[in-house]
């Protein structure tokens, strides 16, 4: 059975396509995806992203048990809505998925994970605490919906559709949160994004969240779907669970090295497999010079290190080119010359260090 | 769902315009265009190359996947819109008006019997 987010009543009112992407019924686009994604680059657009799941760690121990299970410190998180972005191994090394955790209490840390994996990522955490914490509470909040709200004017519009928001959460920094009482319950502002832009994440109770949905339409946030979520995390060089990295991979051959410390002398689940090898590949950035196609996830690179794999391609409405992430050889740098089989013919495209786009810059372009 | 009338189908979703000459314009339909999203590619045969009926000939490319275009009937391509290919966003935007190729049909009756646009309607069992 195909399960639906609180709002999905009103895509379907708005026309949005919609498509299942694991098992939930979501919309791909509202119209055209290039239109969505340059909104949020040079204005607002907003996601409806509630399929994703809020998991709430509460209980003596929380930090001390979080600085075990993940790979990137939790204490690194010394104010109160302090977020971090990390990935959660196996003790083989490889990913489970990647997360971001908020630091609200010493007893209380607010997970947030993705949806396809949320069960597996649950049921581990629970082994694990049943091992090493078990009076922690783990609670999977499914009685809460997400919308990420994301552009440049993206937290002026939040500020005029949500009364009382701009007071709680003008001065938030980015990767920081905060809670607040609305007309529509409780809310948790978070300065995060998937986007490259700047903007909130908002969680509310599923109940409200259409209200609050509705009132940033009418301050002009164009709702946008799946396929402008997928071009802009890709410009803005983020990955994606399950395609960039998966339970076959360790973090260190999927360009987040910068996500696991390995500097401390705290021990984590996966620390000894990763220090053990150095890796033999690295996940690079692509930009397609030839025409011919567009790059995408399984076509082959030859470099001249060894072949590679693309494992997310796209068409990039900011550069107006292909761009990919691709697992390479180690021995690959930025500005090599490589060549992506495209049906059957060998397209010539170029390494370079992501990301491709940011705050509605192009950082790595063509250049002929 | 726009399907103009006075053009014939395919169940591939390919439209066919014979033309006042004999030879016949071939795009994808407005049901085509809004499946597979925002074009950012096309590649169109070569002129002179000759085709059989159903064969893959021609590529269009959105953001999310590419998909083959197929010559409704057999024949030998006779022109070739490359502005299309230089401003493949027109396909999505006027999907009748944008041809990809055209071709001289090596039997009219072939042309014929295509489906006519309630034919093509059933097909995709409009939304």
């Amino acid at each position: 059975m195909q399960k639906e987010t609180p709002l999905n009543a009103i895509h379907r009112a708005a026309g949005a396509r919609m498509v299942d992407f694991g098992g939930w019924d979501m919309p791909v686009n509202y119209g055209s995806q290039i239109d969505e994604h340059r909104a949020v680059r040079t204005d607002a657009g907003m996601f409806d992203v509630s399929h994703m799941r809020v998991v709430d760690l509460e209980g003596v121990g929380a930090r001390d048990f979080l600085r075990y299970a993940l790979a990137n410190n939790v204490d690194k998180l010394k104010d109160a809505g302090k977020a971090l972005y990390s990935c959660l191994l196996k003790p083989d090394g490889t990913v489970i998925d990647d997360l971001i955790v908020y630091f609200l209490r010493e007893d209380f840390f607010r997970l947030v994970v993705n949806a396809g994996t949320a069960e597996k990522d649950i049921a581990w955490f629970r082994q694990l605490a049943a091992e090493r914490a078990p009076k922690l509470m783990l609670t999977p909040r499914t009685d809460l919906a997400i919308i990420a709200v994301q552009g440049p004017n993206a937290r002026s519009k939040v500020w005029r559709a949500l009364p009382g928001s701009e007071r709680v959460s003008a001065a938030l920094k980015p990767f920081t949160a905060a809670g607040m009482s609305t007309q529509w319950g409780d809310a948790f502002i978070a300065r995060t994004g998937y986007t490259g832009e700047d903007g909130f994440e908002i969680v509310i109770s599923a109940t409200r969240a259409a209200d609050l949905w509705q009132a940033l339409v009418a301050e002009g946030v164009r709702p946008a779907g799946l396929g402008a979520r997928d071009t802009l995390r890709l410009e803005a060089g983020m990955n994606l669970y399950g395609q960039d990295m998966d339970e076959t991979v360790s973090p260190l051959e999927s360009g987040l090295a910068w996500t696991v410390d390995l500097a401390s002398p705290r021990d984590f689940v996966g620390k000894a497999a990763l220090v053990a090898r150095s890796p033999l590949r690295q996940l690079a950035g692509l930009l397609l010079i030839d025409k011919g196609g567009v790059l995408r996830a399984h076509q082959v690179v030859h470099t001249g290190h060894g072949d590679g794999e693309i494992t997310s391609g796209t068409f990039s409405p900011t550069l107006n080119q292909s761009i990919a992430l691709a697992r390479l050889p180690a021995g690959v740098a930025p500005g090599d010359a490589v060549k992506v089989v495209v049906r059957e013919r060998e397209l010539a495209a170029r390494v370079v260090k992501p990301p491709f786009a940011r705050n509605g810059k192009v950082l790595a372009g063509f250049a002929p | 769902m726009n399907i103009p009338a006075d053009l014939k189908y395919t169940s591939s979703h390919e439209w066919v315009r014979t033309e006042a000459d004999g030879t016949v314009s071939i795009g994808i339909t407005d049901h085509a265009q809004a499946a597979l999203g925002d074009l950012v590619y096309l590649e169109l045969p070569a002129v002179g190359r000759k085709l059989a009926a159903a064969e893959a000939c021609a590529v269009v490319e959105s953001v999310k996947a590419a998909s083959d275009v197929y010559a409704p009937v057999a024949g030998e391509v006779v022109a070739v819109n490359v502005a299309a290919t230089e401003a493949p966003e027109q396909v999505n935007k006027d999907p009748y008006t944008t041809w990809f190729f055209r071709m001289k049909p090596a039997d009219p009756a072939g042309v014929a019997r295509l489906l006519d646009a309630r034919a093509y309607e059933a097909t995709i069992g409009d939304t």
